[in-house]
């Protein structure tokens, strides 16, 4: 078998397969955060605690009233994108004036206060959710055997991502809305309601990480805990990209979970975290991030 | 007059009948994880059944007062010693049980010791316990890291599964079983062709599943605990690995199988100390139990109730809550109760008992709700945690 490095070829394009997958979750979660922060300045510590929301609408859907996987992909984010724009108008709106830190210790304790209610309800042992009929079973790609449905997460996570970045920065909602950013006194003047597009915003971005919390659903056991390892990996990972790049947290999103995937192979223990050094360097070289506007 | 003088006597008489019955007050501590990680295998569970044991006890002793106490660790050491502090010293507490987590086990046993208080360990499964760190104030109840590498390491020898490749979590609980479960293998006449170390609470295992697969060995160990444990194994039925490969649980509870569900976790191996179904006692126990928690108890569980009710049973036959009283009571009883038929201490902690080498059923198999376990084997006490070492300073030299 042909080598590279001394690691088998099969294995190296098994492993980049399994990297897009992961890479696709790191891509969705960290689109949500950066539509957030780039439209709002809001770091939102709260986006883990939405992803298992996300999952949970979906077990519990079809669990209580047999909502299936296809509506769940809809409804989940749909319900969870509501509570969202309720708690942006019940308490981060008060803040926007304030520090962005006053931001994030809020939606830190809106994260614990959601992981709490739903550990409380469901317990710690987390539960399965099928995988749906029609994206069950296995492709043979002759390097490896790949799970239909990972296929499936990368296709949906490609194009919902690629739909965000069109939508912000190629149409005139998305000026719209980065105009908010710029200058809202502004834009209110030309008689857009500000307040009402930024608890939109909110709303999309935590219905993103909904999104993947559905997705992710049949993949790992859906409990209270899902979203804390993940969304320190997601905050890296946009800071990576660059704060607030939409563009930047897709690409190093997708790259860094292959990154992460390749060092599984080479140097397991090292794999969690692999993507804070990565971090610390771009911190270092280039602080405003691979894609940010210094 | 003499109706004074009368009443008097019978007063006296009334005093000294009470005294001579000896009224013992006890206080039990149950300090487990409440909120967490293993809230399910201990937590809430654990003390609903502590409340059994006193409830049993308190129906045959009404002259024993028993009050319980209970704490959240939280997982950290630190928070598990000062609670420990605070209740043998504050609040007078005589006995410590439960204590999920090794790391905050390990803290409280040192406690115990420095304060001359008992401490029985249900849910901890380092087995330094009653080895390097062990003492005369510990016991450990149901299960520990030598036995369950040794009890499903070389049941699944037996059956043909002889070439092993490990998944283990990367700290000191994954290493020791890692450890364990390869002597015994080994020993078995197996042999451990790899082994890959993941960090603790992995999002995805699937690059590892596939460096396990290319080993080509027939037996797949996870060494690892809840949630990873859990993802591991469902990651390893989506890439169909589950289907070259045999899964071995090296420590799994009943919870863990309930989320998993029959269709994941079918054909697993793994050991356990308690199956609610094994016999009439179990399931009234379970029965019982289930009426309160909505849920089958785990083996953590079901000898926490054991270790209290023993511990109860001890202090009444001694007629004190004096530690090194209680001890030598509780090293002298042969144990007899729903979790163990004639399990007795050894002198290094061990609360030698019969364990279970257990088969997940198939959908198929299982006829009814939580019906999810086959018995292969029961191995005897003294089989099952192997001879006493002398790892352990109060082991006889």
């Amino acid at each position: 078998m042909t080598e590279i490095f001394g690691i088998p070829v099969a294995v190296i394009l098994g492993q980049l397969m399994l990297g897009l997958v992961n890479g696709s979750f790191y891509a969705l979660l960290s689109l949500g955060l950066a539509v957030i922060f780039g439209l709002m300045g809001v770091v939102n510590f709260a986006h883990g605690a939405f992803y298992a929301l996300g999952a949970f609408a979906a077990l519990l859907g079809l669990q209580r009233f047999g909502v299936n996987y296809w509506a769940a992909l809809v409804l989940a984010p749909l319900m969870v994108g509501i509570l969202g724009i309720v708690l942006e108008r019940l308490f981060l709106r008060r803040l926007y004036k304030l520090d962005p830190l006053y931001g994030l210790l809020m939606t830190f304790g809106l994260a614990l206060v959601v992981e709490g209610f739903l550990h409380q309800l469901f317990g710690a042992s987390g539960q399965s959710y099928p995988v749906p009929d029609a994206l069950a079973g296995a492709l043979n790609l002759g390097f490896m055997i790949l799970p239909i449905y990972r296929a499936w997460v990368i296709v949906v996570s490609v194009v919902v991502c690629f739909g965000t970045w069109f939508v912000i920065e190629r149409t005139r909602l998305g000026a719209t809305l980065r105009a908010a950013k710029e200058n809202a006194p502004l834009l209110q003047a030309f008689g857009v309601n500000v307040p009402l597009l930024v608890a939109a915003t909110y709303g999309g971005g935590v219905a993103l990480a909904a999104l993947a919390g559905v997705l992710s659903a049949p993949v790992v056991l859906v409990s209270s805990q899902m979203g804390d390892s993940l969304v320190i990996v997601v905050f890296a990972v946009v800071v990576i990209g660059g704060m607030g790049s939409i563009l930047g947290s897709i690409v190093s999103g997708l790259v860094l979970g292959i990154v992460e995937g390749f060092t599984k192979v080479i140097y397991p223990e090292a794999s969690n975290i692999v993507v804070f050094v990565i971090m610390a360097l771009v911190l270092i070289l280039r602080p405003a991030g691979l894609f940010g506007r210094e | 007059m003499k109706r004074t003088i009368g009443l008097a006597a019978l007063a006296v008489m009334l005093a000294c009948g009470t005294a001579s019955a000896q009224q013992v007050d006890v206080k039990i501590g149950v300090l487990s994880d409440m909120s967490s990680l293993y809230s399910d295998v201990g937590g809430p569970g654990s003390v609903v059944a502590a409340k059994m044991a006193i409830a049993d006890f308190a129906k045959a002793n009404p002259n024993v007062k028993v009050t319980l106490v209970s704490g959240d660790h939280q997982n950290k050491p630190d928070i598990g010693s000062q609670m420990a502090n605070q209740w043998f010293d504050v609040d007078k507490v005589d006995v410590i049980v439960d204590v999920p987590n090794s790391g905050v086990a390990l803290a409280v046993s040192q406690v115990a010791a420095q304060k001359n208080k008992v401490f029985l360990v249900s849910g901890a499964a380092a087995s330094d316990l009653t080895g390097p760190k062990c003492n005369a104030n510990t016991v450990h109840w149901t299960y520990d890291t030598w036995m369950l590498a040794n009890g499903t390491g070389r049941a699944i020898v037996k059956t043909g599964g002889d070439t092993w490749f490990f998944l283990t979590a990367d700290y000191a609980f994954g290493a020791a079983l890692e450890r364990d479960t390869k002597a015994a293998v080994e020993k078995a006449g197996g042999k451990v062709l790899g082994a890959v170390r993941h960090p603790l609470n992995t999002n995805d295992f699937s690059s590892f599943l596939l460096q396990a697969q290319g080993s080509g060995a027939q037996v797949l160990g996870l060494a690892n605990a809840g949630e990873d444990f859990s993802n591991s194994l469902k990651a390893a039925n989506e890439f169909g690995i589950t289907k070259k490969m045999k899964p071995a649980a090296l420590l799994a509870f009943i919870t863990n199988i309930h989320s998993l569900g029959l269709q994941t976790a079918q054909g697993l191996y793994l050991t356990t100390g308690f199956y609610w179904d094994l016999n009439a006692d179990t399931r009234a126990f379970s029965k019982r139990y289930f009426e309160k928690m909505k849920k089958e108890p785990t083996m953590d569980q079901a000898g926490y109730y054991s270790a209290t009710l023993t511990y109860l049973k001890a202090v009444k036959s001694a007629g004190t809550t004096d530690s090194d009283k209680v001890m030598a009571e509780l090293k002298k009883t042969k144990i007899n109760d729903m979790f163990t038929k004639g399990g007795y201490i050894r002198a290094d902690g061990v609360m030698v008992h019969d364990m279970y080498v257990m088969q997940v059923k198939s959908p198929q198999e299982s006829k009814y709700p939580w019906d999810y376990y086959k018995l292969l084997k029961q191995m005897k006490g003294e089989e099952a945690f192997g001879p006493i070492t002398g790892a352990c300073a109060l082991a006889p030299k």
